[in-house]
């Protein structure tokens, strides 16, 4: 019986491991390649080596797309990368990815732009983190681009970008009486037809729960991708 | 005879595959209907722009109200859009479909790419010309104006290839948008008319930082003393003042020339010690200049509600925005005896269709933008102007004018931005438009920003480095090392199925005649 358990155990154990290394390491960096640490302390204007795993990324449009990735300590922003077709097909969310570009910050959203990336061995999801208790916070900006949750927020108002279904939506929820604003970006998730739909009928005075990237624009912008009505 | 006999048959069939595939693949030409059947429906699409501003969108929501007032049987669907590339990335996409809106907001270098396919875009001048339905016409239901109402400038705009192909909506300019306090602050006093000398040097006079690495004029952390929105006009601006080479009429592409290479050079020069920047950079300008954070900003006119400390609009919390006084100049000149400023600001074309009557139609309802109500209502929304004369001497316009700052409605700073335009209106001028002017026009941005880019990352910008600019951007944008310009990657269509099979009929033709020739040769030599 005690063989039996311990065969078991080892197996177990065995299983571990090897599903453990199928996904990589997700906290140790190849050579050459800032933690996230030294990329937050990169100046702008300077080139930037990164791995990180994609999160999601918006629609891929003239050899160029924009990803959300994240690896255990931070989140990256990396825009209108240089992505074949072909590529950003391979994209999916968990991808491991290492890219080169610029820091660069754009009206608050510090970001990599002019980038070039390889696709690596290993998969990661980063987990929603609960940032509700940040909002109107100068903390929240230490986790600008992360995925996060915001719970028991109330719209105030919703407004699509060009007055019609069709591009963005802008989303102003109140907590605590302060107003954050949100945005649907429509080549983010415009494509998916019950969220858009979802985001766009929300009604003044509806509590939801609302998960979404912490973008910045002149403050945090976060883009939705997820809401649910309470 | 029997040679003849041949040719003839063989010049049959070359017009039959001709007009086979013109049928095929193109639209028929518009005929003009002798009169306009209103006893059918029409339901006809407008794709318009608004500058994210809810106040225009309901002016094009009233203008179709009240033409369908008139026009109980023409339906006007109204499609919205924020931005200029993705009316034109549609239009492209819906052309190969014949699903093209019939009225369409637009830019001629646009309207030229358009006019690649065959028939696509009508041609206005018989319509405009008619004495019933043409611009001023007896028939109209409304008070157009005559084409003798249109500012000529801003009517020449819209001809291409010597036809009308569109009208034009609105005109707008670029302003210098400018922090008068600051440059008072830096010894100076703002002029008329302010050279490119005065904002350079003035701009590098600001980056003065104190102990704590605030910036001596702001006291901030951030100062950007000079932003420009849209670097295209920038560089066909400068060149165009210096009287410097940027295309033919024809599409020669002239742009890589040493008056450039200057310019890109100077750019670096303020790029590299951060007293200059732009928008695909940084940001919007006037979300600098509203924060104390900008001296010179550079932007539409048509963006002057977004300008200024009091802006009605703005993407700037309320606790960031400083007060200043803010005043519109022209955009810096190189002589200021002789001032350029660039023209732009949209149009509207017609899309050609199966059916003349609704074509006619749809031109009706293109004219109708022109009117009084609509050009005023509209060009109150933002620093653009009336492109009718009609419209700009109207009581109601000149009202408008002369409450200037009473209220939001009446910001200041958006009227002076459309005063400066109507007192420069023979300044303006527009670049020469042929098939891929549009991308030439994105090369010319191009160049400075990724000039202005490598300075800033400490990468040395000298003449090999700009020559290397040149030659990736003639790559990226399809501009041939010959000077003539192809289309751009991101329209390169492959050539349809009919149009490769009449280039194989028409090789297939040329091989028979000469083989039927050869014959003939040899039956005559023979004999």
């Amino acid at each position: 019986m005690k063989k039996l358990f311990a065969v078991v155990i080892a197996l177990t154990c065995a299983l571990g491991l090897v599903a453990c290394s199928k996904g990589g390491d997700v906290e140790k960096k190849s050579e050459g390649v800032m933690t996230f640490e030294e990329y937050q302390a990169a100046a702008v204007d300077s080139e930037v080596t990164i791995e990180a795993y994609v999160q999601a990324h918006q629609s891929w449009w003239d050899n160029k797309i924009t990803v959300y990735a994240a690896d255990k300590e931070g989140a990256y922003f990396l825009y209108e990368m240089a992505c074949t077709e072909e590529d950003a097909a391979k994209l999916n969310p968990g991808t491991k990815i290492k890219a080169k570009g610029f820091k660069s910050e754009w009206s608050g959203e510090v970001e990599i732009v002019d980038a070039t990336f390889e696709i690596e061995d290993g998969n990661y999801i980063a987990p929603a983190e609960d940032l509700t208790s940040l909002l109107g916070t100068d903390d929240l900006i230490k986790h600008q681009n992360c995925f996060a949750l915001f719970k028991d927020m109330t719209v105030k108002s919703v407004a699509y970008k060009n007055e019609e279904p069709g591009d963005d939506i802008y989303v102003t929820f109140t907590k605590d009486g302060k107003d954050y604003d949100f945005c649907l970006e429509y080549y983010l998730n415009g494509s998916d037809e019950a969220l858009y739909n979802l985001v766009g009928g929300l009604q003044e005075g509806q509590v939801c729960d609302v998960e979404g990237f912490v973008y910045w624009y002149e403050g945090p912008n976060p883009h939705i991708t997820k809401v649910t009505v309470k | 005879m029997r040679k003849k006999i041949v040719c003839m048959f063989l010049a049959l069939i070359s017009a039959a595959m001709l007009a086979g595939c013109h049928g095929s693949k193109g639209m028929p030409e518009f005929g003009m209907p002798e009169t306009f059947d209103d006893s059918r429906t029409y339901n006809i699409t407008f794709w318009a722009k608004n500058d994210t501003n809810k106040v225009q969108s309901d002016i094009y929501k009233k203008a179709i109200a009240d033409f369908t007032a008139l026009y109980p049987n023409i339906n006007v669907n109204l499609r919205l859009y924020t931005d200029y590339g993705k009316i034109y990335n549609d239009v492209i996409t819906n052309i190969s479909t014949h699903t093209t809106p019939n009225v369409c907001i637009t830019y001629p270098d646009h309207i030229a790419t358009y006019m690649r396919g065959i028939n696509v875009v009508v041609p206005l001048d018989e319509l405009a010309a008619s004495p019933a339905y043409g611009l001023g016409g007896s028939d109209l239901r409304f008070d157009g104006p005559g084409s003798e109402e249109i500012i000529p400038e801003f009517l020449k705009e819209c001809r291409l290839d010597d036809k009308l192909y569109a009208l034009p909506f609105m005109r707008s300019t670029e302003a210098l948008y400018i922090n008068e306090d600051m440059v008072k602050d830096l010894g100076y006093e703002v002029p008329d008319v302010v050279t490119w000398d005065f904002v350079w040097d003035l701009s590098e006079k600001a980056m003065k930082k104190n102990a704590d690495q605030t910036f001596a004029i702001n006291g901030q952390k951030v100062l950007i003393p000079f932003i420009y929105k849209s670097t295209d006009n920038m560089m066909i601006s400068q060149l165009r003042q210096l009287n410097a080479p940027y295309s033919t009429a024809e599409g020669d592409i002239e742009i890589f020339n040493d008056t450039t290479t200057d310019l890109l050079m100077t750019v670096a020069d303020h790029a590299r010690t951060g007293a200059f920047s732009t928008f695909k950079i940084s940001s919007y300008p006037g979300n600098f200049l509203n924060a104390g954070q900008c001296i010179f900003a550079i932007d539409s006119t048509a963006g002057a509600t977004w300008m200024g400390s009091d802006a009605p609009l703005s993407d700037i919390a309320e606790e960031n925005k400083r007060s200043f006084t803010t005043v519109v100049r022209p955009i810096p000149q190189f002589d200021p005896d002789d001032p350029k400023m660039i023209s732009q600001g949209p149009s509207v074309c017609v899309f050609n269709k199966e059916d003349p009557q609704e074509v006619l139609a749809s031109w009706l309802f293109a004219q109708f933008l022109l009117t009084n109500d609509v050009q005023v209502a509209y060009s109150e929304t933002e620093g653009y102007i009336p492109v009718t004369k009609k419209a700009q001497d109207s009581e109601e316009y000149k009202e408008y004018l002369s409450l200037s700052g009473t209220d939001s409605d009446h910001y200041d700073i958006k009227i002076d931005a459309a005063t400066l335009l109507l007192d420069h209106m023979s300044d303006t001028f527009t670049t020469p438009v042929f098939s891929g002017s549009a991308s030439l026009r994105d090369a010319a941005g191009a160049l400075i920003e990724n000039v202005a880019k490598a300075s800033r990352r400490g990468m040395t910008v000298d003449e090999a480095y700009i020559a290397k600019t040149y030659e990736d951007v003639r790559s990226l944008y399809k501009l041939d090392a010959a000077g003539s310009l192809a289309a751009k990657k991101d329209n390169a269509q492959p050539l349809p199925f009919a149009s490769k099979l009449l280039i194989v009929c028409l090789i297939v033709t040329w091989i028979v005649m000469g083989a039927v020739y050869a014959y003939s040769r040899f039956r005559k030599a023979k004999s």
